[in-house]
């Protein structure tokens, strides 16, 4: 039986862990993630988990540890914020390529400088090239079911490949929600138990393991891990029905709402849906045919899908929570509007880069965006590239 | 602790055919450390970038009869921290069984210089790990750069002897010192086996102790680099047994913070017969920089002289 629990967003990761039961969690503190290494070394304390907990000297050697513990055929995983990815950065595209499954959560935080604790997405938006699965989560309870899901998806026989659990730090990880947990058994089945596979380090038979790989066989390894990606895909949505099935919580690459018969949509990522949503209701209320796409999976990206479910809006603002300083927009715009060619021509595609640094986003600055793309449908004059809730 | 006869039927863990420089010390000491390892351990061995682990492990090919695994430079001993994270609980929870011991092995650069904070970490958790840094005294890898471990005076592609500075202007850090501050149960100082000598089975008698340790374990080993020393590859044992003889690189351990020296020579020799085989001191020997050769003297008989009061040698 599932029960109501009040968590925050970290405790609920942490439970979350504590349910999964791996065999190796190795962490170093970084606000806001901490609290996630901090409950769960007291579970590993009292007993309740029998993980290996390694509190290693930098979130570098977290990476690295975790990687040699699940080369090694353990079930791994950690958690880090904001600079901390950014160390563990060299490592994270060598567990990719390594095809080391473990499950990372991230509470996004700002990246220096200057110094900043607070939410936006630059941290894993830059680590989005690195070769591993990115699940985002609007609330506690999606940080929770995703986590839970991650285990599955990372490691399924044809994706081996290391998942990002991203949740908005603060807003989700310090903010006490009510959510519904699983019980320890159903999870247990669930993620399954985790056997060590022969071509493992630990696995019987000696292994080797991160050769050097010459010009005559990287791009061969580089493709059979983009093609682990692409069937990721599938995975993803297979995961998503199973857990359905056991929590009657549906899960999809992202979410529509209300997007049925929207001219004006937004598209956005992790808590900042939870204002839109607000903001669609009030508008849908005074008849206004307003939409929102949140996205929970940005790695693989599932670009026909949105382009598609955009297909019908006559404008879209792409809502990007950290700047790319590209000079053309910020990452998931470029993204989406790319997506949208060739598939949903003819709309007006515009951005705003909004949020930094844990700028609080208000239902007055969405409300700003839908009518920016009302204002753009009636008159055809609009900016492609916006600043939202910025002083200038 | 077996004769050579008994070592030399002892299978061998590292395979001939690797692509290591003809003379290179590296497989050297890799051998005589696995050597130590019993019939029925297993070893999980993690490689920190450099020489050994770019030549011994070219896909699709691996020298490696153990488990091996090689991520980045600076994180041997983290990489191989959580492999053996990884085992205890495997083991704790019967999924896996049979003996496993873990190594790291990584050069002076790798382990001196970038990997010095995860080896540190390593160390100070306590893993049942024994860390080997086989120190030529520069990245040798990637073009015979200065590393921490360089000794003063070398000429190295990042410290060149020039016509205002001759070569490295800083003595090397003593990491074997900063190993024995960790307070770790086993630390030790060795050479590659040189036949005839009295400290010939040192590095393999340190390496068997050292496996039978429960804990972290750190060996210094100094090895030879023909390339980067710029000596000749048939000589290169005499130019260690110089830096052993001349008390440059004493064989000493550290067993739970006691210092036992291993060898002490009859006669210390002047530390000119370990700068002079070597090309890359050849410039100390000019008249004008004879004032350096004093001071690296100087500097070596220092360090001596504080090793011999350590280890309570009248």
């Amino acid at each position: 039986m599932a029960k109501r629990v009040s968590l925050s967003g970290n405790e609920a990761v942490a439970f979350g862990m504590k349910q999964i039961n791996p065999d190796v969690v190795a962490a170093f503190p970084i606000t806001p993630s901490t609290e996630v290494p901090q409950y769960f070394s007291q579970f590993v304390a009292n007993g309740q988990v029998d993980t290996e907990f390694v509190p290693v000297e930098s979130e570098h050697s977290a990476m690295s540890a975790c990687i040699g513990a699940a080369a090694a055929g353990g079930r791994v995983m950690t958690a880090t914020a904001s600079a901390g990815l950014a160390l563990m950065w060299e490592m994270l595209y060598v567990g990719a390529s390594m095809r080391t499954p473990m499950v990372l959560a991230v509470t996004n935080r700002a990246l220096s400088g200057p110094i900043n604790i607070h939410n936006d997405h630059s941290d894993t938006m830059g680590a989005r090239d690195s070769g591993w699965i990115q699940l985002y989560s609007e609330s506690a309870q999606e940080a929770y079911d995703n986590l839970i899901q991650a285990v599955r998806i990372g490691e399924h026989k044809d994706v081996q490949l290391p998942v990002m659990v991203c949740y908005d730090g603060f807003i989700t990880s310090h903010a006490v929600e009510n959510l519904e947990m699983l019980d320890d058994a159903d999870v247990k089945k669930f993620v399954g138990e985790k056997r060590v596979a022969p071509f493992a380090l630990l696995g019987g038979d000696p292994i080797s393991m991160g050769p050097l790989d010459l010009p005559n066989h990287y791009f061969e390894h580089k493709r059979l891990q983009a093609e682990a990606m692409k069937n990721a895909k599938n995975v993803i949505l297979e995961v998503a029905a199973e857990y359905e099935k056991l929590t009657g919580r549906k899960y999809s690459f992202f979410e529509e709402y209300k997007m049925e018969d929207a001219e004006a949509a937004i598209v956005v990522i992790n808590s900042t849906a939870g204002t839109a949503k607000y903001v669609i209701d009030n508008l849908r209320a005074q008849g206004k045919k307003v939409g929102l796409i949140k996205i929970r999976v940005f790695r693989p990206f599932p670009a026909e899908e949105i382009a598609k479910a955009l297909k019908n809006v006559k404008a879209v603002a792409i809502m990007d929570k950290a700047d790319s300083f590209s000079a053309a927009g910020g990452p998931l715009f470029n993204e989406v509007r790319s997506a949208m060619y060739g598939i949903a021509d003819g709309k007006i595609v515009t951005n705003y880069i909004y949020g930094l640094g844990g700028r609080d986003v208000t239902s007055v600055n969405i409300e700003k965006v839908y009518s920016d793309l009302f204002s753009a449908i009636e008159t055809g004059k609009y900016e492609v590239y916006n600043y939202l809730g910025v002083r200038e | 602790m077996p004769n050579l006869k008994e070592l030399s039927a002892k299978k061998v863990r590292l395979t001939g055919g690797h692509r290591m420089c003809a003379g290179c010390g590296a497989p050297m000491v890799v051998n005589w450390v696995l050597k130590a390892l019993k019939d029925d351990e297993r070893a999980v061995i993690a490689n920190a970038t450099g020489c050994l682990e770019v030549s011994t492990c070219l896909y699709p090919y691996t020298a490696w009869k153990d488990s091996w695994i090689h991520t980045a430079f600076e994180n041997a001993a983290a990489t191989g921290s959580g492999a053996e994270a990884a085992y205890r609980a495997l083991k704790r929870k019967g999924v896996i069984d049979g003996k496993y011991k873990f190594i790291a092995f990584g050069g002076d650069g790798g382990t001196y210089d970038i990997g010095i904070q995860s080896l540190s970490g390593a160390m100070e958790r306590g893993h049942d790990l024994l860390y080997v840094c086989y120190d030529n005294g520069a990245y040798m890898n990637t073009g015979i750069q200065r590393s921490s471990a360089t000794p003063m005076g070398a000429d190295t592609t990042t410290s060149p002897a020039g016509k205002v500075k001759p070569g490295k202007q800083q003595y090397r850090k003593d990491l074997t010192e900063v190993m024995v501050s960790h307070h770790i149960p086993y630390v030790a100082q060795t050479v590659p086996a040189i036949p005839g000598t009295q400290y010939m089975f040192d590095l393999y008698n340190k390496a068997e102790k050292a496996f039978s340790i429960e804990g972290p374990k750190f060996m210094n080993v100094l090895t030879p680099c023909p390339r980067g020393w710029r000596c000749d590859t048939a000589t290169e044992l005499e130019v260690i047994k110089a830096a052993v003889d001349t008390c440059f690189w004493p064989l000493y351990e550290v067993e739970n913070g006691v210092y036992k020296i291993n060898y002490i020579p009859k006669e210390k020799k002047p530390i000119t017969e370990w700068l002079k085989p070597q090309g890359r001191f050849r410039h100390l020997f000019k008249p004008e920089n004879e004032h350096i050769i004093k001071m690296i003297q100087e500097e070596v008989d220092r360090r001596w002289e504080r090793l011999l009061h350590l280890a309570n040698v009248k």
